[in-house]
């Protein structure tokens, strides 16, 4: 396979920047079938200009029509029987390359592949890791931690409308759909943090529901697992106290779960661990004091249409808010 | 009374034949004034449908602005994402069901097919005048919606379950789901008139090896309307029995499946695409034929790709869904499939090149277009190949590399012969040439500025945008690729301005056409420009594939119709054979009531199940007053027929 002989980009989210075998093998066959049309159009194109070209008429006025006979036509024939033996050929070619690589991708194994559960909600990503020991399962949302060079099967559906999930430097898209459960393989070789977009059109906020496959050796993600699976630290400052009180005393607690407090709503994403994340709203902003607060007190005018409402409270209950939500690493 | 099928213009006839022609005028006239809405001939009714298909063109053109104006900055505010949605939804609405369609196939066929097989008027006139009227008002209803708010929203094909009562609060996906209705009633009434027309009402001696090729492929095209269309129409009225009669169908708590409209949609929607470009490849290989001054290179192969796409087209459409995870041998069968559709195309385009090449080719503005078609339309066929390898497509599927690939296939294989179909069929349709120095410019301009708007998209795409975002970060690298695009669609809104410009200039003040201005070979040529409502003073026969050049010396004309009636004569299917004859039903204001009355039923039925169940009383009487038995023409030829016998 010719790989890597299209032009590259060298992006976090895009499918000609590989860093797994699934966007790898693919990006072979985009590079088969690149070259081969690519020149094909070219010679396709080059001989319509030239017999224009030859073949034109350069008075303004209208020829009779031409009579034709079996005999004039003979030479195109044979150039139009030969073009399709060719056509035929190269078509062939491609699709046999198609289900070489479709069956790469689909015999990836399945027996030792580590998994992690997507559940996809109108705008965001919801991931679990599966534990044996329930109380040791990690949830989290729109940040995927992964292990570098391991196996991995993301296991997946949609709590309501069909979205697809797609990290194009990792692995095809696959759409998560209510009603049905489905099994992406893939793996990632390079350490970074590799975006992704949601790719089925799902509402309002289509355009903001992206996340991210954080990518790290091994046992830096055994660490973070670990630190994720731990419960939430009690506040130790009065603000941070105080900004508990806010948290459960306000609408919050009636969608979100912080583990360790009287806060478990399944609704919106799981705010256990909320400081340990790089963003908030699925990839819109960054996790900053600025923007989690412009986010609390009026998440529709950033994400119109989401589930998040306005949240009415003082000044300085939401510097406490702040504080405390800061503290949840 | 034999003559010739001499080139007819006024001019040229003799006494005998003005009176002739006097005496057809006053039988097949149209009725004038409030008269408009009892018009029942073809050329009528088609040019309606030409007309209103281009403003929605337009309507459609201008949403694409606002997309671009938004898209051109990164995470821009120009239009709430609300406004957005609805705008690429209606954009791309009223481009598959109110422009492409109405358009590629009714209207081009509808005013050129009965001219084309050289007969007075279309199949089934009234049902004709209905379908039109339909069509209209479903527009209509379409987009006052859009102006009060309740524009459509959910995409162009709705998928559930966010079309579904749950996620698509509000009318917005009810308007959409009578939308269909309304086209698909109008698609299927038309495809079932030019069905019987081309096999019915062909002139004398145009045997099936002798149908013009833009015929067949408006019959091909005519067939996959027919298996395509119940598809839609049956996924769309579960979608609203869905929201309207709460029934079940496509939610998945109680066992109904969000898959199920995805396949009953894609049924439909992958031959959709077929059914937009056939007549544009029809059209294409009638403008070779003219500018090249020959018959068409491989007439046997042409035909059969037709046919055979026409087939293929039903066993593609999974590759629309390679995303939802499908097992590997579905997977394998439908890329083989779609994969396989290129062997008819590129025969196709192999044989127009080798007609071009063996002809003597003519460079006027429709030929222009044929060559641009060219260019664009085989790029969307090599990205085609791109998305069937389900690898592949799993990576640009859903992003702007599919957006760039359809387009160029919609555009290539629609857009651009249609503009050429405009510039070759204007003289016939009005009797006044286009300006060529400003038809060649519009080209060249919208040629220009249609790969400055799409190409980018092909890398866009492959550098990870997805398709119907509102908007996109900064830091993406895709803010100067969106910015060329936009400033691209600059140059084909202004392109399209000065084929408006050339369009209402030529209509005052171009050149009288004459009845052949190209010298083509096919029957509309015989006849005046533009045709008088009885479309031919003397109706032909056919003696070749290319009508007028194949015609003999002294080409015997059709004679012994009834002039006092619109008679019309019917032939065998094969061979064309005179078979009998029969009489077209007369103007009448009831196809216009009967739609009036269909579309109070179907926009009810948005509101309330009952719309469609007492709005059915109004359809029938309106019905009733359409077939009540007009015995006056059959009193005509019984007087006839008794006075000849005696």
């Amino acid at each position: 396979m010719i790989i890597a002989a299209v032009p590259g980009f060298p992006g976090n989210q895009t499918s000609l920047n590989p860093v797994g075998p699934g966007a790898g093998r693919i990006e072979g066959e985009f590079a088969l079938i690149f070259w081969i049309t690519a020149i094909v159009y070219c010679l396709v194109l080059i001989a319509l200009i030239v017999y224009v070209a030859r073949r034109r008429h350069s008075m303004s006025d209208i020829p009779e029509p031409m009579p034709t006979t079996p005999q004039s036509d003979r030479w195109a024939k044979v150039a139009v029987s030969g073009a399709m033996v060719v056509t035929v050929l190269l078509l062939f070619t491609m699709m046999i390359g198609s289900f070489v690589t479709g069956h790469a991708l689909g015999n990836m194994n399945r027996q030792t592949a580590y998994t992690i559960d997507v559940y996809a909600h109108q705008w965001w990503w919801e991931v679990q890791y599966p534990n044996d020991e329930p109380y040791k399962t990690v949830v989290t949302a729109n940040e995927i931690h992964v292990p570098l060079g391991v196996q991995l099967r993301i296991h997946g559906t949609s709590r309501d409308v069909i979205h697809s999930f797609w990290a194009p430097n990792v692995q095809g898209k696959r759409d998560l759909m209510p009603g049905y459960d489905t099994d992406v393989m893939m793996q990632i070789d390079q350490p970074g943090r590799w975006r992704g977009q949601c790719a089925e059109y799902c509402g309002e906020q289509h355009a903001h529901m992206s996340f991210y496959m954080v990518a790290e050796p091994n046992h830096q993600f055994q660490q973070w697992l670990e630190q994720q699976a731990q419960s939430s630290i009690a506040p130790s400052t009065p603000q941070t106290v105080h900004g508990q009180q806010v948290f459960l005393s306000h609408a919050c607690v009636m969608c979100h779960t912080i583990r360790g407090t009287p806060a478990g709503s399944r609704v919106g994403p799981d705010l256990t661990h909320l400081a340990s994340r790089a963003t908030i709203a699925a990839g819109l902003l960054p996790n900053t004091i600025g923007n989690l607060g412009g986010w609390i007190l009026n998440a529709q005018a950033l994400k119109p249409g989401c589930s998040m409402p306005p949240n009415q409270m003082t000044g300085s209950d939401l510097q406490d808010l702040l504080a405390y939500l800061g503290t949840l690493k | 009374m034999i003559t010739t099928t001499a080139i007819e213009s006024t001019a040229e006839l003799t006494d005998q034949e003005r009176l002739q022609a006097a005496r057809l005028e006053s039988v097949w006239r149209e009725p004038r004034g409030w008269g408009w809405f009892k018009a029942v001939h073809h050329t009528t009714i088609g040019k309606r449908y030409a007309v209103t298909a281009f403003v929605f063109f337009g309507l459609a053109g201008l949403l694409a602005g606002g997309m671009r104006l938004q898209l051109a900055f990164p995470e821009a505010h120009i239009l709430s994402n609300d406004l957005y949605n609805q705008f690429f939804t209606m954009h791309g609405s009223t481009m598959m069901f109110l422009f492409a369609v109405p358009m590629m196939f009714e209207a081009l066929s509808v005013y050129l097919v009965p001219l084309m097989v050289g007969t007075r008027n279309i199949a089934f006139p009234r049902l004709n005048a209905y379908s039109y009227y339909l069509y209209l008002f479903g527009g209509l209803m379409f987009y006052v919606a859009f102006l009060c708010n309740t524009g459509a929203d959910r995409g162009w094909f709705s998928y559930v379950p966010l079309a579904g009562p749950d996620y698509g609060p509000g009318k917005r996906p009810d308007f959409w789901a009578q939308l269909i209705t309304f086209t698909e009633v109008s698609g299927l009434a038309v495809a079932v008139e030019i069905v019987v027309t081309v096999f019915k009402l062909r002139a004398p001696g145009m045997s099936l090896n002798r149908i013009p090729i833009f015929v067949w492929g408006q019959v091909v095209t005519a067939f996959m309307v027919i298996f395509s269309l119940p598809g839609v129409v049956l996924s769309s009225t579960m979608l609203l029995l869905d929201r309207t009669c709460n029934t079940q169908f496509f939610n998945p708590a109680v066992g109904g499946d969000v898959l199920l409209f995805q396949h009953l949609f894609w049924w439909f929607g992958h031959p959709e695409v077929y059914i937009i470009f056939i007549p544009g490849t029809a059209v294409i290989s009638t403008i070779v034929t003219t500018f090249s001054r020959r018959h068409v290179f491989g007439y046997l192969v042409l035909v059969l790709s037709l046919v055979a796409t026409g087939f293929m087209a039903f066993g593609l459409w999974v590759h629309h869904m390679f995303a939802t995870g499908i097992p590997q041998i579905a997977e394998s069968y439908f890329t083989a499939a779609s994969m396989m559709i290129a062997i008819p195309t590129g025969a196709q385009i192999f044989c127009w090149i080798a007609t071009l090449a063996t002809g003597k080719v003519v460079l006027k503005t429709p030929m222009w277009w044929a060559i641009g078609f060219f260019f664009v339309f085989i790029m969307g066929g090599m990205t085609g190949i791109f998305v069937a390898s389900v690898p592949v497509d799993l990576q640009v599927h859903d992003t702007y590399f599919v957006v760039a690939h359809f387009h160029y296939v919609l555009i290539g294989g629609a857009v651009f012969p249609l503009f050429g179909a405009i510039a070759y069929w204007f003289p016939k349709v009005t009797g006044r040439m286009m300006s060529e120095k400003l038809g060649q410019a519009t080209f060249w301009l919208f040629f220009i500025g249609f790969n400055i708007t799409f190409f980018p998209m092909h890398l866009v795409g492959l550098r990870g945008m997805p398709r119907r975002v509102y908007t996109y970060p900064a830091n993406m690298g895709w803010t100067t690729l969106n910015q060329i695009e936009s400033l691209g669609y600059v140059l084909l809104f202004i392109a399209v301005c000065l084929l408006l410009v050339n369009v209402s200039r030529s209509l005052r003040h171009g050149a009288p056409a004459g009845s052949n201005p190209w010298k083509a070979g096919t029957l509309e040529w015989a006849t005046m420009s533009p045709p008088p409502h009885y479309n031919f003073l003397h109706l032909p026969t056919v003696n070749g594939r290319e009508a007028l050049w194949d015609a003999a010396p002294n080409q015997p004309v059709v004679v012994g119709l009834d002039e006092d009636v619109r008679s019309f004569l019917m032939t065998r299917s094969l061979d064309a054979e005179p078979d009998t004859r029969d009489e077209f039903p007369r103007p009448t204001i009831w196809p216009f009531l009967a739609a009036v009355a269909t579309s109070i039923a179907f926009i009810a039925s948005i509101f309330t199940p009952w719309g469609i169940t007492l709005g059915a009383i109004p359809v029938a009487i309106t019905m009733i007053g359409w077939f009540w038995p007009d015995r006056q023409p059959a009193e005509h030829r019984r007087t006839r027929e008794i006075w000849q016998s005696e």
